[in-house]
């Protein structure tokens, strides 16, 4: 792959400049404008999920703290760790982009990408074990009390066995629970239902991002980039910061809401 | 300044009209479905006004098309998709493309005088974005129970419920299993959830395809202007788009995450808009809830709010145009004309709470959105005023654009003042759902939108194909327009007053309202001859494509820079880059002609 990094010092005069720019400038000032005009439409688009999140939130604080209180902290202060080590090889990628060495912007922007997919491949297996306590609204969601009681059996048995009634644990709407029982997992529901929106959401822009940086990988490569022409990959780096920073907000709001009660 | 290579552009046919990146094309895209889908939602709307004039059926020709199980009359299911469908489709297939879709594209490039939008690509992919929306809207109307009927609001109670079996059949745990057969079920219109799901995708797309074209317009103007094209010299058409690209990519995205949210309830049955027990209606019952109804009005209307300025700012800008270029004189006031737009559009993201006031609100929160609402009013009237000392003492060419921009601004001060009605908390509780919204909404978005609408495609047709539009045709299409429109909007007013709900199927059936029937066959009528009255528009933009009048550079003796390249401009549209050294608006001057080109007439020396 190395092995085109020599051509990258061309004099890739006006070939990277689209016909109705002037200047490859006004194209660089066009592209980074354009990317943040679309950021702030993402700012927006979560910020409506925030706003539910607060609403109810305001609403329910002691079910949502409960509710918050069963999802793995550790799994997830991994998680960040790994993004914000993605954020700074995306920054490595950029800045050496922008010092015209080709071949180390591409290694920078795929171990970004391995960075990002670790951070998917934990989140599969900590979706994976909300779903064996039963945290996941849907047929398989429990009160959320025996929710807590499911996830003791699971991480003491630590076997792939599903805790169920047999273990003494009941069905949200099982009708042995009282009114307020009932109620009370409504709210813890939507605690969860915003949890999986979010972090799904926040998933699909990553899985969005490993297409977009693969092939800006590819043309690193290939030598397009120089110290002319470097902006695909600034704004495709702010692109994965900007997810990186939806992440910093998410964590704390869903994982360390109810970390004062304890384990 | 620099003149790189031009590679000599012959894409082919598909190129060049269908997967087209030239942004006039695009813009021309733009016009001609939101024409088809004028027709559409102009037909649902005549078809509203059957019912309401004569809702016991008996209509002489139409009545055969019912189906039998209709009993000879419309059904009830069917009158509420039409209502629903008819916003729907004007709203978001009509307004907002026509406005931002197809003027944006053609005009914002040509008056600021770029080669083209920032991303062409992107502005492609804005316009095919609305085909897949296209389609599903449209096939939404066959599926099983027909379109969505929840009202183009789509509350909750009513839009997100998916109704199971009646209780006494369902067991415990059953709840949960939505896809079965009878899970679409919405009370609106038994069996029409499926079109709520299609209603829902559709929007998404439609909002997809908005958030493209905001991007590429914020950009293009920030960055694209030609030389000297400082931003207070930007003709108000830019200005007013620049605004409404603001709007749309703010409010938006926030509609979008609603849309989602909601699509989630329809399909897996999450909870985000269930009030806490779900809902019952008589024996049917959704899954339990613990969400609230009112998080999907505050969402809603945090982007509907300020998308009725999106879908009047642009004709706002294309009237200031239109009216100086006719009266020939200098735009009275411009600064406080853009400074006036801007403050519509701040104000308008903190008002949404007054679509709200009888969904169970705070009082001292609702004076906060009465205040802020009526405040509107001071940037609203500053541009009224501004229009009419604009053709104070100015010698008005009365073509037949010209007539169009002024009916935009009278209607507007209708539109404009009955809508202080409804800002007010005490009076709306009164008028709140009832005909008067109804005549509110159509004084804004048809009286004037659509005569905005009217008078930029007047305007500008000769610089989009290079023929003039038939003046008498477009003369008598105005007058009947404006004399019909009046009178099927204006006793909507009374209606209100009255005390005849909007959405009701058979107002009849009330004794307090049938002393206004006679009025509502009366408006029928009206608006059926206001429809007619549309084709003669249909006839002549069509018509004029082909036989339509040469037209020159500059018919009409416009100074901004669009009017100084060829009718229908090349592709790059500036074949020598232009230098702008003064405002939009020097009409009047001393000299052989009246005005003065926004664009230096000589060759620039050097770049500035």
């Amino acid at each position: 792959m190395s092995a085109i990094e020599e051509t990258e010092h061309g004099h890739g005069h006006n070939k990277n400049l689209a016909h109705h720019f002037d200047t490859l400038e006004q194209q660089h000032e066009a592209n980074t404008l354009g990317m943040w005009a679309f950021l702030l439409t993402e700012v927006l688009f979560f910020g409506g999920l925030f706003a539910a999140y607060t609403v109810y939130r305001y609403k329910y604080s002691a079910v949502f703290e409960e509710a918050s209180n069963l999802l793995d902290i550790t799994l997830g202060a991994v998680n960040t760790a790994i993004l914000i080590g993605s954020s700074l090889t995306m920054a490595l990628a950029v800045r050496n982009s922008q010092l015209g060495n080709s071949t180390k912007t591409g290694h920078w922007l795929v171990l970004t990408i391995i960075f990002g997919m670790g951070f998917l491949g934990v989140k599969y297996f900590e979706w994976k074990h909300d779903y064996d306590i039963h945290l996941m609204p849907g047929k398989n969601f429990f009160h959320w009390q025996f929710a807590k009681k499911a996830k003791e059996i699971h991480t003491k048995e630590h076997s792939h066995r599903l805790p169920g009634p047999q273990d003494g644990v009941l069905k949200d709407d099982d009708p042995s629970l009282g009114v307020k029982a009932r109620l009370e997992s409504e709210q813890a529901r939507l605690f969860y239902l915003l949890y999986f929106c979010m972090t799904s959401l926040h998933a699909l822009h990553m899985v969005v991002g490993f297409g977009i940086i693969g092939v800006i990988a590819w043309k690193a490569y290939s030598g397009v980039f120089s110290p002319d022409y470097y902006t695909p990959v600034e704004i495709i780096g702010l692109y994965w910061h900007f997810v990186d920073i939806v992440w910093i907000f998410l964590f704390p709001l869903l994982y360390l809401l109810g970390a004062h009660l304890g384990h | 300044m620099s003149l790189h290579q031009e590679t000599p552009h012959s894409p082919g046919f598909i190129r060049k009209y269908i997967f087209s990146e030239d942004h006039k094309t695009i813009g021309i895209q733009f016009l001609f479905s939101g024409m088809i889908f004028f027709g559409i939602g102009g037909l649902l709307a005549m078809l509203v006004r059957l019912q309401l004039a004569w809702p016991e059926g008996n209509i002489p020709w139409l009545g055969q098309w019912y189906p039998k199980s209709w009993g000879g009359r419309m059904s009830p299911d069917f009158y509420n998709m039409l209502f629903t469908m008819h916003a729907t489709v004007m709203i978001f297939f009509v307004i907002i493309p026509w406005l931002t879709g197809a003027f944006g594209n053609f005009l914002i490039p040509l008056m600021i005088g770029a080669r083209d939008m920032a991303f062409p690509k992107l502005n492609m992919l804005s316009y095919w974005a609305m085909i897949p929306a296209f389609v599903i809207i449209v096939a939404s109307f066959f599926v099983e129970g027909g379109g969505a009927s929840s009202g183009w609001t789509s509350y909750p109670t009513l839009a997100d419920a998916s109704l199971q079996k009646p209780a006494s059949a369902a067991k415990p745990g059953e709840a949960y299993s939505v896809l079965k057969d009878d899970a679409y079920n919405s009370p609106a219109a038994p069996g029409a959830g499926m079109g709520q799901i299609f209603w829902l995708t559709s929007l998404l797309l439609v909002g997809l395809s908005s958030m493209m074209g905001s991007v590429n317009y914020i950009t293009t103007i920030l960055n694209m202007r030609a030389p000297g094209m400082s931003l207070l010299r930007m003709p108000l058409t830019v200005w007013s788009l620049f605004i409404t690209a603001i709007l749309q990519a703010l409010a938006l995205p926030v509609l979008t995450v609603a849309l989602i949210l909601q699509l989630l309830d329809k399909l897996i049955a999450t909870t985000f808009f269930l009030p806490p027990g779900g809902i019952s209606f008589g024996n049917w019952h959704t899954v339990p809830g613990g969400g609230m109804p009112l998080l999907w009005q505050h969402l809603f209307w945090f982007y509907s709010h300020p998308a009725v300025y999106i879908m009047i700012l642009p004709a706002m800008g294309i009237v200031s145009d239109v009216i100086t270029a006719f009266a020939r004189k200098p735009l009275f006031g411009y600064k406080p004309m853009v400074y006036s737009l801007a403050a519509i559009a701040a104000l308008g993201f903190v008002v949404w709470g007054h679509h709200m006031f009888q969904s169970g609100m705070d009082p001292r929160l609702g004076t906060g959105f009465m205040l802020a609402t009526i405040l509107i009013a001071v940037p609203s009237a500053i541009k009224t005023f501004n229009w009419l000392a604009t053709l104070w003492e100015s010698r008005i060419r009365y073509t037949a654009a010209m007539l169009n921009a002024l009916a935009f601004v009278s209607m507007f001060v209708i539109g404009g003042l009955s809508g202080i009605f409804m800002a007010a908390t005490p009076v709306d509780a009164y008028f709140h759902d009832t005909y008067f919204i109804v005549a509110h909404i159509h004084y804004v978005l048809f009286m004037s939108s659509i005569f905005g609408v009217f008078a930029g495609v007047l305007f500008w047709f000769p610089k989009m194909f290079g023929r003039t539009m038939h003046e008498g045709l477009a003369k008598v299409h105005f007058a009947l327009t404006f004399l019909f429109g009046n009178l099927t909007f204006f006793p909507m007013h009374i209606l209100g007053i009255g005390g005849h709900p909007r959405r009701y199927y058979d107002p009849t059936i009330y004794q307090y309202l049938e002393h206004l029937q006679p009025l509502n066959q009366f408006m029928t009528i009206c608006a059926l001859v206001l429809g007619a009255a549309q084709i003669l528009f249909l006839v002549n933009f069509l018509g004029s494509l082909v036989f339509g009048k040469k037209a020159g550079i500059n018919p009409w003796e416009s100074n901004t820079l669009e009017w100084t390249v060829p009718s229908p401009p090349p592709h790059g549209n500036f074949p020598e880059p232009p230098t702008v050294e003064r405002g939009p608006y020097e009409y009047a001057v001393e000299g052989p002609a009246d005005f003065l080109p926004q664009a230096k007439e000589k060759p620039p020396e050097a770049g500035a």
